[in-house]
């Protein structure tokens, strides 16, 4: 194929070439020699979030390794947070970027109570929100490395919502990310099937077989880890550090 | 910790000794102990398997109590910890007091995470307060940033987690502590190739620094079959 | 001003003959004739108290305030022109945040008054600005020690255990000295200033005005809030019952 460009060199720089269409100087862009590079993969991970809505309120749970590599380098960094009365937040991925996002959240809520309108932020708008900041730093190739589930009560009914690292976003009644996707969410589902409304106390117990099942079978995963209730009556609550009760009795079935 | 030599050399092919310099061979360490914190690292300085440098010194003074380990390409770690130092010192006489440590981690992990692309720098901020006692804060490559009460780094902690995991105990006396990191960073060089040379260990407490060296034919010596 | 027509009170860059600058001093003026804001330091916190003129009737109550909150842990009452009192807070509040987001923890009110007192500063010393209309009181509580700050137009700033600023700056002091600031608590205080506020305003010349109580405090965890409802019901009450006690003996005295 003639291509001019390859064919001869400029006369002059940014000047005419011959066989295209003039290019005056000033128009033609020479791209850079090394364009810019983002993050292309992330560094210091955590692994899956799991979370429920239950007649009253949303259960976010992860745990609180995170890892570098296959190595569990920092056993105690909590990625279940508060966000405000009427919100909670999990996230896996980067640690840094989830550390970012988390203090411009924090600002955030910050600059609105300082307003002391007596409002505060409900979960659809900084669902909404990050959905936007989510796909404004994908298109910039620099994505937040994320998986963000946000989990609170919209006017006293339970709100539950997860924006990945593209932006892609949806809400449902149970989100799982990462390997949670695969192992704990057809858990959650079967039992949401054979009872829809589920209550704190059975929403608890899922959570708590989902953790232990993902212990087993993540190898990211880590026995501790925090669980965070938004509830209508009780408000929000993070407990833990709670511990995977574990099961090995399989090991003697030989 | 490499010499800065890195990617100009690759063209010369993949077995040049220079291309190799990317290695971040150190083995870095901070302990928090009663009173204060312990820092300690080792002294060889490579470019590929040449040690460049070995009583190289990687535990860099930021403010009369606070200092950092060093881990990476030394140009880069060389280049934070001096604008650290200077905005810290800058804060402190702002304030007319001693910066927090937690707020020079904080300014190590902006640095870091905000030129995470160009950047290889795993740092160790260690120091004491009046607020918090002594603390010692990691921050490894993507430049996310945890308090820890112990931490290790570089090439050669890799060898040494199961060690201090089973060793560490909070709250030491200062020998203790003193003793536990020497034994740590005595392992980490005896395994790892790219660590070696003498200890050099640093005492932060609310006297300042104190500082030793453990050279290299009188450090610790363990199971070598 | 006795130097009205020499020509040196015009503009904030120039000193008269005698070493003043008048802009200055006129904007202290536009500060006396608003209403009496008063900051006391307790052993666990402080209080703020407004006392804001209402010059109409037909203003919807709460509106204006005159108590803001700079981030979670600082609180600013003001006396003066409001509109400049906005654009203090409004600078406040970026100092506050952008600390945070630098150093990655809270600012400390030593570090944010100086701050705010050099922006002040910075507005006596040109033609083309007017100094601020105002004096802000700065309050925090933070690593269990209250701090209190009054910044003048004039860019100055004290710390202080009481300070009173705006019309009855001089009786308000005179009440605050009579307290044992270093002995009384916060819960014990609140009453001191809605008294205090009380006894100042001067009935004849302003008609309406509104009471306004925030405080920084062990009971408030350490953030900036306006007093439980019940304790400035409390507060307001012993205040008018002072008031009728005060009035009371003041017609026996006749």
């Amino acid at each position: 194929m003639f291509n001019p460009l390859e064919s001869a060199p400029p006369l002059w720089h940014n000047g005419p070439v011959p066989g295209a269409f003039y290019n005056f100087p000033g128009t033609q862009r020479i791209p850079a020699a090394n364009p810019i590079t983002h993050t292309q993969s992330p560094v210091t991970t955590s692994t899956s979030i799991i979370a429920i809505t239950y007649d009253k309120g949303v259960l976010i749970a992860g745990d609180l390794v995170a890892s570098y590599g296959s190595l569990a380098r920092y056993r105690n960094c909590p990625r279940v947070i508060e966000v405000n009365p009427n919100i909670i937040l999990g996230a896996g991925g980067d640690y840094a970027d989830f550390q970012y996002v988390k203090s411009f959240i924090e600002q955030k809520i910050i600059d609105e109570d300082c307003l002391d309108d007596g409002l505060k932020m409900k979960p659809k708008s900084l669902y909404c929100w990050l959905t936007r900041i989510m796909y404004q730093r994908r298109s910039k190739l620099d994505p937040f490395w994320n998986n963000l589930v946000v989990g609170g009560l919209q006017d006293g009914v339970p709100f539950l919502g997860t924006i990945d690292k593209l932006g892609t976003a949806y809400t449902d009644k149970v989100i799982c990310t990462g390997y949670g996707a695969h192992i704990a969410l057809p858990i959650l589902r079967d039992a949401l099937d054979k009872k829809t409304n589920l209550n704190l106390n059975d929403a608890k117990a899922l959570i708590k077989r989902c953790m232990e099942v993902l212990f087993y079978r993540d190898a990211r995963s880590f026995p501790k880890y925090q669980l965070g209730i938004i509830d209508k009556d009780d408000g929000v609550k993070i407990e833990g550090p709670l511990t995977v009760e574990e099961n090995w009795n399989i090991a003697y079935m030989t | 910790m490499s010499s800065g030599f890195t990617n100009f050399a690759a063209q010369n092919g993949p077995d040049d000794w220079r291309d190799a310099a990317h290695s971040t061979g150190t083995s870095i360490m901070a302990a928090e102990f009663d009173g204060g914190v312990v820092i300690g690292a080792d002294s060889r300085t490579t470019t590929g398997a040449y040690i460049a440098n070995r009583v190289a010194d990687k535990l860099t003074k930021i403010t009369d109590h606070i200092y950092c380990c060093r881990s990476g390409s030394a140009a880069d770690t060389q280049a934070i910890a001096d604008i650290v130092a200077y905005h810290l010192n800058f804060h402190g006489m702002e304030l007319g007091e001693e910066p927090l440590v937690e707020v020079g981690a904080a300014i190590f992990k902006e640095l870091c995470y905000n030129y995470r692309d160009s950047l290889m720098a795993g740092i160790l901020v260690a120091g004491w307060d009046k607020k918090k006692g002594g603390q010692v804060y990691s921050i490894p490559i993507g430049g996310m940033c945890v308090r820890q009460e112990v931490s290790i780094g570089g090439s050669g902690s890799s060898y040494v987690y199961g060690y201090v995991d089973a060793n560490f105990k909070p709250g030491m006396s200062k020998e203790d502590c003193v003793k536990f990191v020497s034994n740590t960073l005595a392992l980490a060089m005896s395994r790892d190739g790219s660590s070696g040379g003498v200890v050099r260990i640093g005492i932060i407490t609310e006297k300042g620094i104190e500082r030793r060296v453990i050279l290299g034919n009188e450090l610790p010596k363990f199971y070598e079959g | 001003m006795s130097s009205i027509g020499t020509g040196y009170d015009l503009s904030a860059s120039q000193f008269s003959p005698d070493g003043r600058v008048f802009q200055v001093e006129y904007a202290m003026k536009a500060v006396e004739n608003s209403g009496t804001v008063i900051g006391l330091r307790g052993t666990d916190g402080i209080i703020l108290a407004a006392e804001k003129l209402i010059m109409s009737k037909l203003h919807e109550n709460t509106t204006n305030k005159r108590i803001f909150n700079i981030d979670r842990h600082i609180g600013m009452a003001f006396s003066g022109l409001i509109a400049d009192a906005r654009q203090i807070v409004e600078i406040a509040r970026k100092e506050a945040s952008n600390y945070r987001n630098q150093y990655g923890s809270s600012i400390p009110l030593k570090y944010l008054n100086d701050r705010v007192s050099m922006y002040m500063h910075a507005y006596t010393l040109y033609s083309a600005v007017r100094p601020f209309g105002c004096s802000v009181i700065l309050a925090s509580y933070q690593d269990d020690e209250p701090n209190m700050f009054l910044i003048d137009p004039s860019g100055v700033s004290y710390g202080y255990f009481g300070c009173a600023t705006g019309k009855a700056k001089q009786s308000a002091k005179t009440e605050i000295e009579k307290l044992k600031l270093g002995q009384l608590s916060c819960k014990e205080l609140v009453k001191e200033a809605a008294k205090i506020v009380y006894l100042v305003h001067d009935e004849l010349k302003d008609k309406n005005f509104e009471l306004e109580l925030s405080w920084i405090c062990k009971d408030s965890g350490g953030l900036h809030v306006k007093v439980p409802e019940s304790v400035y019901a409390d507060a307001e009450k012993a205040a008018k019952q002072a008031m009728e006690a005060d009035s009371e003996s003041d017609t026996e005295d006749m």
